[in-house]
């Protein structure tokens, strides 16, 4: 049984917190960050590991060939449950969750009634009344006031201690096939209840790396001598933010607050994926979610702007905030999130450009300290998943 | 060769015959994290006090180098472009950035010796 508690009391424990530790909170997982070399910053209202001693670089290329652990207790995990949920929460989300077999998860995005994303998420069915969401660690406290406020008939659980592992890269399927076999013939986006010597953890293969891996959720209590069982492994090491996200834009993947927000709709965000066909036009429960007139007539007459990658000229990265130029310098876009690629050994970005220049090869340039430097839009992901689908 | 001298913005600089060798510190490319690229002045450029000279760049951030002293370009560390990674590996040494033939003279009094840095950086870190 999870032990955790009800919505009612997250704002007393939140006071707790910041009474204690000013605008900061720390993960289960903090003294092992420490430890391990983290250098620690304020993220999302916690303080969380930018990186660890080996540097960002070395941790990303060790995830990608090897397995790195994430803490991602930062992360909210939330339960809504009540007769009726999968349609009550189709009513926020435009994809299909009373499709979803059980164990079975979808990526998902919360929409406004502008059809612009107030989140990106995941969640996974746990029983035909029951959904387990993963939200952001920076809109945790807003969703689930979204969500208490149009489901008001719905148990609204948020598990404040529960702490959320992730197991990612090419090891990572080596690592649970010796702790629990029965979970690496999990697929993409598939969960499931298991033990880890002894240990009660709910783990999907799932991820923000583009590489197969697992996340694991797991009570505070069991938190650290799971961390302790894993890191066990030659092959797992820490990875820290930098590198989650080095490997999330090589990975092609959304950084929420950065290349999406509530001005921005999924079509124009490029996740056009993420809208289930039975939400759109024609679909056998079509529309009927937040922003729907807006988002499904984007879908049939189009957008002005689009989320593109771009490949750069050169070896200095294009980060976030850089204006995209035309041939004629006037700008056209700007760049949302961007940084060195170490598996790709270049630059690699991502930004919103007008729908007629978000065409694969257009050439353009970024503006870094007022120069020009040549970016090409480009085909995402850089870096090919390798997520396992059986 | 004269000792190196320190500046807060983690720059060092060696001057002989009026020209200072410039680069940054161990400890800020410890800070920085794996440096990725880096942007030099042009030979020629004459730059004042403050001036920004150089740009660092690291996998997640980007790192400005204002010139510490006014004075023109005379020579920049071309092999920095080609390879990077030397400004860590060999910060005061072959990752030097770029050399600047000083405005008349100079006064130095306000940079800090190698031993007064070393106690500006463990009373900032």
């Amino acid at each position: 049984m999870y032990n955790c508690f009800k919505l009612t009391l997250f704002d007393s424990v939140e006071t707790n917190l910041m009474t204690l530790e000013p605008d900061v909170s720390k993960t289960i997982f903090h003294d092992y960050h420490v430890a391990a070399g983290g250098k620690m910053v304020p993220f999302a209202g916690y303080l969380m590991p930018v990186q660890y001693s080996e540097g960002i670089m070395e941790e990303h290329l060790h995830c990608r060939d090897n397995a790195g652990l994430f803490d991602v207790s930062h992360m909210g995990q939330v339960i809504v449950k009540g007769e009726g949920a999968a349609a009550a929460l189709e009513r926020l989300m435009p994809v299909d969750l009373q499709s979803l077999k059980i164990n079975q998860q979808t990526y998902a995005t919360l929409t406004n009634e502008q059809g612009g994303v107030l989140d990106d998420l995941i969640v996974t069915c746990w029983t035909e009344d029951t959904f387990f969401l993963v939200v952001n660690a920076g809109c945790k406290e807003q969703d689930i006031a979204h969500i208490q406020k149009h489901l008001p008939d719905f148990e609204i659980t948020y598990l404040a201690d529960r702490g959320l592992l992730a197991l990612q890269g090419l090891l990572a399927k080596e690592v649970i096939a010796e702790l629990v076999p029965e979970a690496n013939a999990l697929v993409f986006m598939n969960g499931g209840h298991a033990s880890i010597e002894g240990i009660e953890v709910y783990i999907t293969r799932s991820g923000y790396t583009g590489e197969d891996g697992f996340e694991i959720s797991v009570d505070a209590a069991d938190a650290l001598a799971l961390a302790d069982i894993l890191l066990d492994f030659d092959a797992v090491e820490w990875i820290g933010l930098g590198a989650r996200d080095s490997l999330r834009l090589e990975a092609g993947l959304c950084l929420y607050g950065h290349d999406m927000d509530e001005n921005t709709s999924p079509v124009e965000a490029g996740i056009i994926w993420s809208i289930s066909k039975t939400r759109r036009a024609g679909g056998a429960n079509e529309g009927g979610f937040l922003g729907a007139d807006v988002i499904l007539d984007q879908i049939a007459n189009g957008v002005s702007k689009k989320r593109v990658g771009f490949l750069v000229d050169g070896r200095a990265p294009v980060r976030e905030g850089a204006e995209i130029i035309d041939e004629a310098g006037t700008v056209v876009g700007v760049i949302t999130s961007g940084g060195f690629g170490p598996t790709l050994q270049a630059p690699v970005a991502m930004g919103y450009v007008p729908t007629e220049l978000a065409v694969i090869g257009t050439q353009l340039n970024a503006l870094v300290r007022g120069k020009p430097r040549p970016i090409t839009v480009t085909k995402m992901p850089l870096v090919p998943q390798r997520y396992f689908r059986g | 060769m004269t000792d190196a001298i320190y500046t807060e913005d983690h720059e060092w600089l060696q001057i002989e015959d009026n020209v200072a060798t410039i680069g940054v510190t161990d400890f800020a490319l410890e800070q920085l994290g794996d440096v990725v690229f880096v942007e030099l002045p042009d030979v020629g450029a004459e730059l004042s006090a403050g001036d920004e000279a150089a740009v660092v760049e690291s996998v997640k951030a980007a790192g400005e180098i204002n010139s510490p002293l006014s004075g023109t370009v005379t020579a920049v560390n071309e092999a920095l472009t080609e390879s990077p990674d030397l400004l860590s590996s060999a910060p005061q040494t072959d990752g030097w950035m770029f050399k600047l033939a000083l405005d008349g003279d100079v006064d130095t009094s306000a940079f800090m010796s190698s031993d007064e840095y070393q106690q500006f950086v463990a009373s900032n870190a």
